[in-house]
């Protein structure tokens, strides 16, 4: 076990580790998380100028962003997860979170209706079924429509997958009672609020930045000191290799998409306490902005993952700050930088170590 | 299948129209036979404000035969736009090319409207909009053809800035949706705040799918107006309403006609409690003639409600029989004598009177300002705030 270790693992935990401490590497500046932050921070400090923006509103949008970000990041947590185990882009990502949370939703009205009133009861309900619901989910995919095309071009399962969740939300708008709707999503967790001048704090906010950042770690440390993450990384370097080594390559796939998928429903939960809403269409655009965030930072690494993330709310929120009256703009300022990014690395910001590709 | 049937019959009687073919159902009194039109969506998602349309418009022809002291013996014809331009002005030309058609009233979609005004002109066929708001369909043109009933988001954001204003509240900050709906709400509602001495702090474009508005919401936040007024549809305004919350945002939520549903009281639960929205037209039973219409309606037996634009479908078609037993069969003195529908030539109709400016847009039309109250859209002056019971934001 010992060599795998050694060998060039492509989920790249620990080179990333490496690469990001920033200067010492000179030949790639500012690439690093903590380049980001410095760079994302002076920005931000430049704007406050021009806006004197005072100190209530500048953590406000700094709050913002950071929620969102934690969002995002957990939705390229998982295109990075199936992608690093299988080379695979799950595009059904975006809905089987939204179906998450619509089942979610469904469990709060239903254990609500048999009398459970405490809301954290109602919460652990609502999360359990959806994210075992979604694992289940996520089970089937991988044995029905992903192994059997494990051999077909790779593009067959990114059809397949996008397919896939267009079939969810279709579904879902269709046979969820008024589906087509936006359907409240009830608040579970305490909504005390305190004001800081310009700033408001909820409580609530404060939990759900902190489950989700506990999510990423969570994942980040089942990946790297588990067995069973030992053996995905091992997946995901060479399959042949992992298998006469006694790793059951089936099963680790299965186990990754359950994972994943009750990722999802996770954040399909968190999303929905956190805007108060779901709609059936709420995945199209959180799937397009978690995979280029997963992209842009370099697919198959959760450090990109969450760095893009983090980048592309820190844009958005920027696009409404810098240009106030233009602000119907911001998604094409953000989309416009990443492809920049892109351009200017097209591996992403924190690249692979090794690259197959290549 | 009512509806079916009745297109059926329609298509039918045009068929036969065109052919110069008698039905053989010539009416066996002695009064000349005159045809008017309908058009309107009877397929697809908005048909049930079509069929409501043209049953009433078909109660109005029902009511003028059943009067003895009626000059013209009327028959109705009718078409289905399918809410889409194309087969609208497919339908506005089939009308238009009829020489037995006098006028119409036509259209319930602001798409169909805008793409049919041309035809009607060329083929100088005079008609009435019964449905359609947007405002281009009548000020975008000088066709003297051109009429409408009912009103458009011009009359409805001149009420709700005189409303608002009126009401004490002084700074304003707007979120729109960037398409033509969400674009002329906030042209037409900050060009009337002006006039009415309202301020803008800020204005923000939104896209119709957009998820999260804690950014502009924040900087709203340190504008600190009044009055959050948006424009737009329902599903993002539930979530601008939710996040405000969140943000601690105290500012008073306007709508528009765009969120006047059940949906969005849904959506919004609880904070629903309070949101202020203005539109076009008023509940039937509360028009002048409402009560009338709705016994007369029911005395039909029609299987499908008139909704919320049937009495102006009514009131369209009966302005135009009206004109032709004054005038006479024939479009052009009909055209004129619509045009002259104004001042103290006014004409009264269940919905009010109808007024036409020199564009044949009726300029007293009915606008009802709504407040959500207990999970119901309720008409304002029936409300607990406006009895003061209940305090609106920042009264």
């Amino acid at each position: 076990m010992d060599g795998l270790g050694e060998q060039r693992i492509r989920l790249g935990y620990a080179q990333a580790e490496r690469h990001v401490r920033p200067g010492t590497d000179p030949g790639r500046p500012g690439t690093g998380p903590a380049a980001r932050w410095s760079t994302a921070s002076s920005v931000e400090f430049r704007t406050r100028k021009a806006h004197s923006m005072d100190v209530g509103l500048f953590v406000q949008y700094v709050m913002n962003g950071l929620m969102l970000g934690v969002m995002y990041a957990l939705v390229a947590v998982g295109f990075t997860l199936f992608f690093g185990v299988m080379n695979i882009i799950n595009f059904s990502h975006g809905d089987v979170l939204m179906v998450g949370a619509f089942v979610g939703l469904a469990t709060y009205l239903g254990v609500s209706s048999i009398g459970v009133e405490n809301p954290w009861g109602q919460l652990a309900a609502a999360m359990i079924v959806a994210a075992s619901a979604m694992a289940l989910m996520g089970v089937a995919v991988a044995k029905y429509l992903v192994l059997p095309l494990k051999n077909a071009p790779p593009l067959n399962t990114l059809l397949i997958t996008l397919m896939l969740g267009t079939a969810l939300h279709e579904a879902v708008r269709l046979f969820y009672p008024r589906g087509a709707n936006p359907q409240r999503f009830p608040s579970l967790l305490p909504t005390d609020a305190y004001s800081f001048g310009n700033f408001t704090l909820r409580i609530d906010s404060v939990i759900l930045l902190g489950t989700g950042l506990l999510a990423i770690v969570g994942i980040h440390l089942l990946i790297n000191r588990t067995k069973l993450g030992l053996a995905m990384r091992a997946v995901a370097q060479d399959e042949d290799t992992a298998k006469t080594m006694g790793i059951d390559f089936d099963r680790i796939v299965l186990i990754t998409f359950a994972i994943g998928s009750a990722l999802a429903a996770f954040t399909g939960i968190l999303h929905g306490l956190y805007y108060s809403e779901v709609n059936f269409a709420m995945g199209l655009l959180l799937g397009v902005i978690g995979f280029s965030s997963a992209i842009v930072g370099g697919l198959g690494n959760i450090y990109g993952a969450i760095i893009g993330g983090f980048l592309f709310a820190a844009l958005q929120t920027l696009g409404v700050v810098a240009m106030p009256f233009a602000s119907a703009y911001k998604d094409v300022f953000a989309f416009g930088v990443i492809i920049l990014i892109m351009a200017w690395r097209p591996t992403g910001l924190i690249s692979e170590k090794i690259s197959e590709r290549v | 299948m009512p509806k079916f049937r009745f297109t059926h019959f329609a298509a039918v009687a045009a068929a036969a129209m065109v052919t110069g073919l008698a039905l053989g159902m010539s009416p066996a009194g002695a009064k000349e036979k005159v045809t008017v039109g309908f058009i309107g969506p009877l397929s697809g998602g908005t048909s049930s404000n079509g069929i409501g349309g043209r049953n009433s418009a078909d109660l109005a022809v029902r009511l003028r035969n059943a009067d003895p002291n009626a000059k013209y013996e009327y028959e109705l014809l009718v078409q289905d736009d399918e809410c889409k331009p194309n087969i609208g002005v497919q339908a506005a030309t089939k009308f238009g090319a009829n020489k037995d058609m006098i006028a119409a009233a036509t259209h319930y979609c602001s798409a169909v409207a805008i793409s049919t005004v041309d035809v009607y002109h060329k083929f100088g066929l005079p008609i009435i909009v019964w449905g359609a708001v947007l405002p281009d369909i009548t000020y975008g043109n000088n066709y003297k053809e051109i009429h409408r009933v009912n009103g458009t988001m011009i009359n409805q954001n001149e009420t709700a800035a005189k409303f608002m204003t009126g009401l004490g509240y002084q700074t304003w900050a707007i979120i729109h949706d960037t398409t033509d709906y969400g674009k002329g709400h906030n042209k037409y509602f900050s060009e009337n705040l002006v006039k009415n001495g309202g301020k803008i702090l800020g204005t923000f474009g939104v896209t119709s799918d957009q998820q999260d508005f804690f950014a502009e919401l924040t900087k709203i936040k340190s504008l600190n107006p009044d009055v959050l007024y948006f424009g737009g549809l329902t599903p993002i305004g539930v979530r601008i309403r939710a996040q405000m919350e969140r943000l601690g945002l105290k500012a008073q939520f306007q709508g528009t006609s765009g969120i006047v549903s059940d949906t969005f009281i849904e959506g919004a639960g609880p904070l629903a409690e309070g949101v202020l929205a203005f539109r076009e037209g008023a509940p039937t039973e509360t028009l002048p003639g409402g009560k009338f219409f709705l016994e007369q309606y029911a005395k039909q037996g029609y299987s499908d409600p008139p909704e919320a634009y049937g009495a102006f479908a009514f009131t369209a078609m009966n302005l135009i029989l009206d004109t032709i037993e004054a005038v006479g069969p024939d479009r052009k003195k009909v055209r004129n004598a619509l045009n002259n529908v104004t001042g103290s030539n006014a004409a009264d109709s269940i919905t009010g009177k109808v007024d036409f400016d020199d564009h044949g847009q009726n300029t007293i039309a009915v606008i009802t300002k709504y407040v959500s109250q207990d999970g119901k859209w309720t008409v304002w002056e029936n409300s607990e705030y406006a009895s003061g019971m209940r305090k609106l934001k920042g009264m």
